[in-house]
């Protein structure tokens, strides 16, 4: 009998400026297998289906648990983590493409620092550093603890910006994935001191507004993070801000 | 304000569409309406709207220009997008490519409508029933109304829709959802409306 095997089509790119092309591969059947230990064999035996011996493709990886995000794909045409997708849940042939609303780097593997540079932009995080002791900060009730631990689940993978319709070459629109940020952050007693900057980032180039509602992101998160909730709770809060900068005085 | 223009651009275009447009849309819609009470009532619906006071200053402040802006901010939106309907099917996501397709067929049918009605009434053309029943006489324009039409008003209700999101009224999943239905709702009643008129006048 002859063994099992696993069909890949695997869509690869050798540099950052050169064309993608398909590539055909052939893994034996493992089970329990997912995509990583498949692209794994191939890494060992770099052969393609047509039995041609080729160079070993290309991919990220890090925590292979899901929480990291480095190894999102397009698996079958849905952005997700390589390390969860397992190979029995999923039709074969198994197409591998790379999540190209970010600059492909080589085969799967992307430049996912537009994301990166846009937690910076939005100054997701909480600044504590004093030349002195500040003392503890405000506590938070319990609540608003739970949901805003959900917030706090993003890995920065990238699927959210790879399903918005809006995200794309013809747009600087910077995504549903540091916008839920900013409500993580402004939801914080002590982040909160520093919501209207956070909030007036967002309302500038390529910001909040630039979200159409196709909802994609909420659809497709694999942490389950609540994307177009915290938009529309933004939304809100943006309206406000928008009318205590033009007719309020008090500034904060 | 300079940096937030984009934003107030954004929420602009948003408000816009449904004050004044989307009221003006169903002043329209229920004038046009006493077409189905015969011709004298609807001759005398159009002349009370034609002759009101400021005409043009109400025309041109409450329909042409945030039309103006509304539309062509609308396809800067409408052709920035990349959809993907084909990846991700879901509900809002298809009423997101729906959104930006009626939004342009909605376009061409007012540019139409406004060049048949009121320029031509411009040149001298007598806005009544009978000017409505000579354009409708023609099947192909028939088909070509009633598209216009149910386009118009879907834009209208979705977009009503994602004016809650985009002001921050519907936040909640639960919310968005009876929204939705609401919504939906607007739709098919205007829809019924506009049919029955056109059916008026054939």
């Amino acid at each position: 009998m002859a063994e099992k095997t696993v069909k890949f089509i695997i869509q690869r790119q050798d540099n950052e400026n050169s064309a993608p092309y398909e590539e055909e591969f052939e893994v034996p059947y493992r089970p329990g297998m997912n995509v990583i230990s498949a692209l794994m064999t191939v890494q060992r035996n770099p052969v393609n289906a047509k039995g041609q011996a080729t160079s070993p493709v290309t991919w990220d990886m890090n925590c292979l648990e899901e929480v990291c995000g480095a190894c999102s794909m397009v698996i079958n045409g849905k952005p997700r983590q390589s390390c969860s997708a397992l190979v029995d849940q999923l039709e074969q042939p198994i197409r591998l493409a790379p999540m190209r609303t970010f600059p492909v780097v080589r085969d799967l593997q992307v430049d996912r620092s537009r994301m990166f540079d846009a937690l910076k932009k939005v100054k997701a995080w909480i600044p504590i550093d004093g030349t002195y002791d500040l003392g503890p900060g405000p506590r938070m009730p319990e609540k608003k603890r739970q949901w805003a631990y959900e917030l706090s689940k993003c890995m920065t993978c990238g699927v959210c910006l790879e399903a918005c319709p809006n995200v794309n070459s013809k747009s600087n629109f910077i995504g549903p994935q540091p916008l839920s940020q900013v409500r993580l952050f402004n939801a914080h007693p002590t982040g909160a001191m520093n919501k209207a900057e956070r909030l007036e980032t967002i309302m500038g180039e390529g910001g909040l507004a630039n979200c159409g509602n196709s909802q994609n992101c909420v659809q497709s998160c694999p942490k389950g993070i609540p994307l177009t909730t915290s938009i529309a709770a933004l939304n809100r809060e943006t309206t406000i801000q928008a009318f205590r900068n033009f007719f309020g005085s008090d500034q904060d | 304000m300079a940096g937030n223009r984009e934003f107030f651009n954004r929420r602009l275009h948003s408000l816009l569409g449904v004050i004044p447009i989307g009221l003006f849309l169903l002043q329209h819609l229920t004038v046009n309406h006493f077409a189905t009470d015969g011709v004298d009532a609807f001759n005398k619906a159009a002349n009370f709207m034609g002759n009101l006071p400021f005409r043009y200053v109400l025309e041109t402040v409450v329909i042409y220009l945030p039309l103006l802006f509304h539309a062509i901010y609308g396809l800067y939106i409408a052709f920035t997008a990349k959809n993907n309907v084909s990846r991700f099917g879901h509900f809002r996501n298809w009423m997101f490519l729906v959104q930006r397709i009626t939004g342009v067929i909605t376009l061409i049918f007012i540019t139409w409508h406004v060049w048949e009605t009121r320029v031509a009434a411009a040149f001298g053309a007598e806005v009544n029933f009978q000017m409505m029943q000579d354009i409708l006489s023609s099947p192909l324009m028939f088909a070509f109304y009633v598209v216009g039409i149910l386009s118009a008003i879907f834009h209208f209700a979705n977009g009503l829709w994602s004016f809650l999101v985009s002001w921050g009224i519907t936040q909640s999943p639960r919310s968005q959802a009876i929204s939705t239905y609401f919504t939906m709702a607007v739709f098919v009643l205007l829809s019924i409306v506009g049919i029955q008129t056109l059916l008026a006048f054939v």
